[in-house]
């Protein structure tokens, strides 16, 4: 409890005993009534005071005002004791919700937030522990055991495992070396390490999605711009729906020659006054999305506001990217075929004419062959630009390229009836098979459009690639609408199209975040992927998906779904309740009491139900054999 | 230009009336609170004041709520 909590709290507890007692001395008349003003302005100063500055400030009509003229009014007619008892227990549920709130608020605040608390720099004098944000760029840090990486730093000593599942939402542990960069918020899993700081702890990977998460709802959904505008007619309303009960039902009584009862309507105006406070229904609405933001946030979704939680639920178009979205978006060897010799072998004598070369595909080459080679046995290398290489390797002369150079050195080759980059390998004039490099399609790729499919969302793939690879990418992952050979304002004109013709619904397009900026600018949901340490992505992007796991944009959008089903569950419930009350206030059934109870329960029953979006469900779906 | 303040608002819809006040201060391109995290951000116009700005910002939401504390 803070400050102020305490303070209503002692109010509260003063103006109750002070109302039971003199509720028990004997007291009549006038002097009764008046005594009853004692424990009325201890528990309602506040109230009353807001009221008159909400009257002097223009904003007549709020909680304040209508809990002042339901008060007051009750203890004009005579109802003094209910109306001290009512004022009791509106602060009691005011004090229990602000509590409610408060450890709800830490609680989930404390949930997203991975920022480390602690570092521990090497000095010359030994280990010293000091708050991660003293650390400055270059100190040497250790991170032992279980401890988080305080800030993203280099591997300078050790090497160990790293769960980075506060910032990925993945579990599996990836494996650190020397020279590796390391990210803050990493938990170390199994050796201890030395890193040298690369960044302050400020503008630290953790540090910089926490914030991003405790900003997040800065842009606003409809549905609480609504609540919103709703709150700002309701309340005016329910004041002349109240005035129609208490003066308007009276006089049609007088007319119709009936005993116009003027107190019971009176009362019964003003239980329906206390009923319908909106707080419920309005702490509801932001509950929930920050829950559904948080919930989000860690399976290694960031969605940056609930204006995007709310679009992205109705996400009808997905465009996506190729490469790095559903293809790893780097060369690998997928086969080796026609081999005569070991596939090995073949590997070993491409990796050493590629030995020199730095080519993204020589790259590839020698990483599939995972061993070092002897430089030295090469000689003789010479590269044809646009076709391979020739080099002598232990006397052997060796072609490693194309089509056009098997052909130009007279070697009768086997085509390649698959798509990618085909290297041939021939030795002394012989052909030995040949390499398949490609793109490999991301293990969940086809899970993931599976996914978005039974969600009732159409799919379309914008490539810049040629038309056999991305028909062939496409086949495999069941996307039936592919535009290739794309340059990014071609991928725009696309995108703009979709945007335009649309039925209804938002188009999301998924990219990188790098080469795609502008699409992911220009959708209505920009999803950018694979982002986690790369700043520029997080900033274009609506929504952040922190590795590159495609399953996840399906993740993110049966998510918001549950989301906005749980704001509107709290939004109708609340309304339902409150409209049943104030029906049953104004004919008598209910008193006031019993309505300011009513609406705690309300906003219990509302809180809990926010909650609730704090967990993604469909997780199940997420890990699944690879498809290779 | 984009800032960030730490505030304590008692009620949500006490956070949506200050938004409304707020924004119309002079200088204040946007004003947005969230409730949940406690947090004022301002968007200020073009060399706006921000000290004179904020000024006027933390009056308007005092009108809403008296007791409105903003860590400056």
């Amino acid at each position: 409890m803070n400050k102020k909590q305490k303070r209503n709290l002692i109010r509260i507890i003063i103006s109750a005993v002070l109302f039971s007692i003199l509720y028990c001395i004997p007291t009549t008349g006038l002097l009764r009534e008046l005594s009853f003003i004692i424990p009325y302005l201890i528990i309602g100063y506040d109230i009353l005071l807001n009221t008159f500055y909400g009257i002097k400030n223009g904003r007549p009509f709020d909680e304040n005002c209508l809990m002042s003229v339901a008060t007051i009014g009750a203890f004009i007619i005579g109802e003094y004791v209910e109306s001290v008892a009512v004022m009791l227990f509106y602060q009691i549920g005011e004090l229990f919700q602000s509590i409610a709130i408060k450890k709800s608020r830490t609680e989930i605040k404390k949930l997203l937030d991975i920022r480390p608390d602690k570092a521990t720099i090497i000095t010359d004098t030994g280990e010293r522990e000091v708050l991660p944000s003293e650390v400055k760029a270059g100190d040497i840090l250790i991170v032992k055991v279980g401890e988080k990486v305080p800030v993203d730093g280099v591997i300078i000593e050790g090497s160990s495992s790293f769960d980075l599942s506060l910032l990925t939402g993945e579990s599996v542990p990836i494996e650190k070396d020397v020279g590796d960069e390391v990210l803050s918020g990493a938990i170390n899993v199994n050796g201890v390490i030395k890193i040298r700081a690369e960044k302050e702890f400020l503008n630290s990977t953790a540090n910089k999605i926490t914030e991003l998460i405790e900003n997040a709802s800065s842009k606003k959904a409809k549905t609480e711009n609504f609540i919103k505008k709703f709150a700002f007619y309701y309340t005016p309303t329910v004041v002349l729906l109240a005035l129609i009960i208490a003066v308007g039902v009276p006089t049609g009584r007088i007319i119709t020659g009936v005993d116009p009862k003027w107190n019971i309507w009176l009362y019964r105006a003003l239980s329906f006054l206390v009923i319908s406070c909106p707080c419920a229904l309005v702490i509801s609405v932001p509950l929930s999305f920050f829950c559904g933001l948080g919930g989000a946030s860690r399976k290694g979704v960031l969605i940056k506001g609930s204006d995007y939680l709310e679009r992205l639920s109705k996400t009808r178009y997905v465009l996506l990217d190729k490469t790095g979205t559903l293809t790893e978006g780097k060369f690998t060897v997928i086969g080796v075929h026609h081999n005569k010799i070991e596939e090995e072998e073949i590997l070993k004598y491409a990796s050493l004419a590629e030995s020199f070369s730095t080519h993204p595909i020589a790259e590839s080459v020698k990483r599939a062959y995972g061993k070092e080679v002897d430089k030295n046995i090469v000689k003789a290398v010479k590269e044809y630009g646009g076709k391979g290489v020739y080099a002598e390797i232990d006397g052997n002369k060796i072609l490693v390229g194309n089509d056009k150079l098997m052909k130009d050195n007279g070697v009768t080759y086997i085509k390649c009836g698959s798509v990618g980059t085909v290297l041939h390998v021939a030795k002394n004039g012989e052909y030995l098979g040949h390499i398949l490099i490609g793109d490999k399609i991301k293990a969940d790729g086809k899970v993931a459009i599976d996914n978005l499919k039974r969600l009732g969302i159409k799919v379309k793939m914008l490539t810049g690639d040629g038309d056999k690879i991305a028909k062939s990418v496409a086949d495999k992952l069941g996307i039936c609408e592919v535009y290739s050979e794309l340059l990014p304002s071609d991928k725009l004109k696309i995108e703009e199209d979709v945007i335009n013709d649309k039925e209804k619904g938002e188009v999301m397009f998924v990219g990188d975040g790098i080469n795609d900026a502008p699409s992911i600018t220009r959708a209505d949901v920009g999803v950018a992927m694979g982002a986690v340490g790369s700043s520029s992505a997080i900033e274009v992007a609506d929504v952040v998906i922190m590795d590159d796991n495609p399953v996840k944009i399906g993740t993110a959008i049966s998510h918001a779904k549950r989301c906005m089903r749980i704001v509107y569950e709290n939004v109708i419930f609340a309304l339902f309740i409150k409209i049943a009350f104030m029906i049953a206030g104004a004919f008598g059934v209910v008193n006031m009491w019993m309505a300011v109870f009513a609406d705690v329960g309300v906003m219990v029953i509302a809180v809990l139900n926010a909650i609730r979006a704090l967990k993604v469900k469909g997780e199940e779906n997420e890990r699944t054999v690879s498809l290779r | 230009m984009k800032k960030s303040y730490n505030v304590e608002v008692d009620c949500a819809n006490c956070a949506n009336e200050m938004e409304k006040s707020a924004s119309k201060v002079n200088g204040v391109k946007e004003v947005s609170i969230n409730f949940m995290a406690q947090k004022l951000t301002v968007e200020f116009n073009d060399g706006a004041d921000e000290k004179a700005v904020m000024k006027e910002v933390v009056k308007a939401c005092k009108k809403i709520e008296r007791d409105f504390i903003i860590e400056l």
